[in-house]
């Protein structure tokens, strides 16, 4: 990691911290939970994206595999919801291995479609085997995560812990990237014959950060899971998998912090939306979820057209490119 | 038991299509010693290349590294046996510092693992220190350590030659190969390169390489191997080479 890394880890936190002072609506709070865990899912997305220059349109399906998991060993075998958090992620990197393999072994974005295809399944799996999942109608009564005598059974509880986990896991996806690791795969971008040169094993690594992907959503579910207590398929289908790779090009995917701002920005997008709904009605507008998509496709046609590098990189090249202009020290007659 | 050469070559062979790359090419490269790989372009020299390092299958034929069959091998395990090499268009990690591109340089040479790498930050694992120290070791045998922390990419050519150069030699290969280590590059900077390549010879690593400067190849090489249409047409020291009519031939056209 670099000093800047600390520096907005240190921001981060301080932000995290401070938000529960300036927001108790329990409301809002949840929207902050459901956007910790999309960002959980988008840090390691990113990696996979940006790192390892393929997309995955299954991560949904990932998130379903840990939330079905935490659901089903909790309420059926009587596991402890940590204990079946674990399970949910060594049932994803296995299923990440099986879905993973045969693509990432061709050159190409074969991994899009076999992902794409692996979602489609668990989706319809999750509706229709209905005497395990219990099919549309959800599995209830997920028990909360606890730490001894503190259950996180309130909405301010899971938020700091949510975020939490979101920081643990930006460390680590950090610590990765810069390492030797990272540091071949980052060489696989620049070229990738001289990496294979070099000796990077360019498709193992594929595969290993595919499999990391692929537990930070699954981890993702799982607190879902047991945040929520219900679950049902409704959230794991394709479009939220095609939503998380928007969050991720939208932030920036060649950065893990472009993944974290693009997971919050299109997190609160709606609820920024629905509270702007009257100005909508204002103008002769009815103002319904429906536009959300209209929207989200908008801002990621508009990104890749202007700021191809994402809002963090791309931002930062504005910021610099306004200061240079507008600096005192350059100002001549 | 006979003495095997470091790299033995025999009875390659690679065709694309209906074109022969590379036909029934013999040549052995001594421990120690410097070979240089010469003929008009197309000749295949590269193809040659590709195939030692793992990037292309032969047809037919094999390649012995320290007496192993190597020709199946993917390029990284070639690498991880002591293999490096530098390719004819530049291949630098230009996102990447000079500094960085070394340090890739050292992945054979290094093992940090998948868990290692995600849960301990990088100034808790002496490997990352050392692979650091060692970067730079190698980038100032070939006198870059000035420039470590430029982007690779906005160094002129000649730097970047060299910074390939460094990035191979970090791998401390038994065997190096460049390919055109010259090309592009002004005679103050290709005396340099010929300065450099004698000083890697000096430390014990085998060179196989390929060059269009023939005053460089004729004045460092040990053994010269001249193809033209994918065969061997002459080898030998450079001497015995300059003075074969069928070499003479092929490169006044005749």
């Amino acid at each position: 990691m670099e000093r800047r890394d600390y520096i907005g880890i240190g921001v981060l936190l301080a932000m995290v911290i401070a938000v529960p002072f300036l927001v108790d609506n329990p409301y809002y709070l949840g929207v902050l939970v459901f956007t910790a865990l999309n960002c959980l899912t988008c840090i390691g997305l990113s990696l996979l994206m940006g790192y390892a220059g393929q997309i995955s349109l299954g991560h949904a399906a990932f998130i379903a595999l840990g939330a079905y998991s935490s659901a089903l060993l909790t309420t059926l075998a009587g596991w402890s919801p940590w204990a079946a958090m674990g399970a949910g992620a060594v049932i994803s990197a296995v299923v990440a291995v099986i879905v993973g393999v045969p693509s990432l072994r061709l050159k190409g974005h074969y991994l899009a479609m076999a992902t794409l295809g692996f979602s489609a399944i668990v989706h319809i799996v999750a509706i229709a085997a209905v005497d395990i999942t219990g099919g549309p109608q959800g599995i209830g009564g997920i028990p909360y995560l606890s730490f001894g005598d503190l259950v996180l059974d309130t909405d301010i509880r899971f938020y700091y812990f949510s975020w939490a986990v979101v920081i643990i896991g930006l460390i680590l996806a950090l610590n990765l990237i810069h390492s030797r690791m990272g540091r071949g795969l980052r060489a696989i971008h620049g070229s990738e014959d001289a990496a294979c040169a070099a000796g990077v094993h360019t498709a193992l690594y594929k595969i290993q950060i595919f499999i990391i992907s692929a537990v930070y959503a699954s981890i993702s579910g799982s607190l879902y899971a047991s945040y929520a207590t219900y679950i049902d398929p409704g959230p794991f289908d394709v479009m939220h998998s095609v939503l998380l790779v928007t969050m991720v090009a939208v932030g920036g995917m060649h950065r893990l912090w472009g993944a974290v701002i693009g997971a919050v920005l299109l997190s609160l997008l709606p609820e920024i939306l629905s509270s702007f709904s009257g100005y909508f009605q204002m103008i002769g507008l009815d103002y319904s979820q429906d536009y959300d998509i209209l929207i989200y496709g908008g801002i990621l046609l508009a990104i890749m057209l202007f700021l191809p590098e994402g809002l963090f990189s791309g931002g930062r090249s504005l910021f610099r490119y306004l200061y240079q202009k507008f600096s005192p020290a350059e100002e001549e007659g | 038991m006979a003495q095997y050469p470091l790299l033995r070559i025999s009875g390659l062979r690679k065709v694309f299509g209906g074109v022969i790359a590379v036909d029934d090419l013999d040549f052995d490269a001594d421990t120690g010693s410097i070979t240089a790989l010469i003929g008009p372009n197309g000749a295949g020299k590269t193809t040659v290349f590709n195939m030692i390092t793992g990037f292309l299958p032969p047809t037919d034929g094999e390649i012995l590294f320290v007496e192993r069959k190597i020709e199946k091998l993917p390029s990284h395990r070639v690498a991880r046996m002591g293999v490096a090499r530098t390719f004819q268009h530049v291949q630098v990690f230009s996102q990447m510092s000079v500094l960085e591109n070394v340090m890739v340089g050292r992945h054979t040479r290094s093992k940090t693992g998948l868990f290692l790498s995600l849960l301990t930050p990088p100034f808790w694992r002496p490997e990352e220190r050392r692979i650091e120290e060692k970067a730079r070791e190698w980038l100032s045998f070939v006198g870059m350590e000035g420039i470590a922390d430029r982007p690779a990419g906005s160094l002129p050519l000649g730097n970047q030659r060299m910074l390939e150069v460094a990035r191979a030699l970090a791998a401390e290969p038994k065997l190096l190969l460049l390919d055109e280590p010259a090309s592009g590059l002004n005679a103050r900077e290709t005396l340099a390169m010929g300065e450099l390549i004698g000083r890697i010879r000096e430390m014990g690593i085998t060179v196989l390489l390929v060059e269009h400067d023939m005053e460089l190849v004729m004045e460092i090489s040990d053994q010269v191997v001249v193809v033209n249409f994918g065969r061997r047409i002459a080898a030998g020291t450079p001497a015995e080479v300059q003075l074969d009519p069928d070499v003479i031939a092929a490169y006044l056209g005749e």
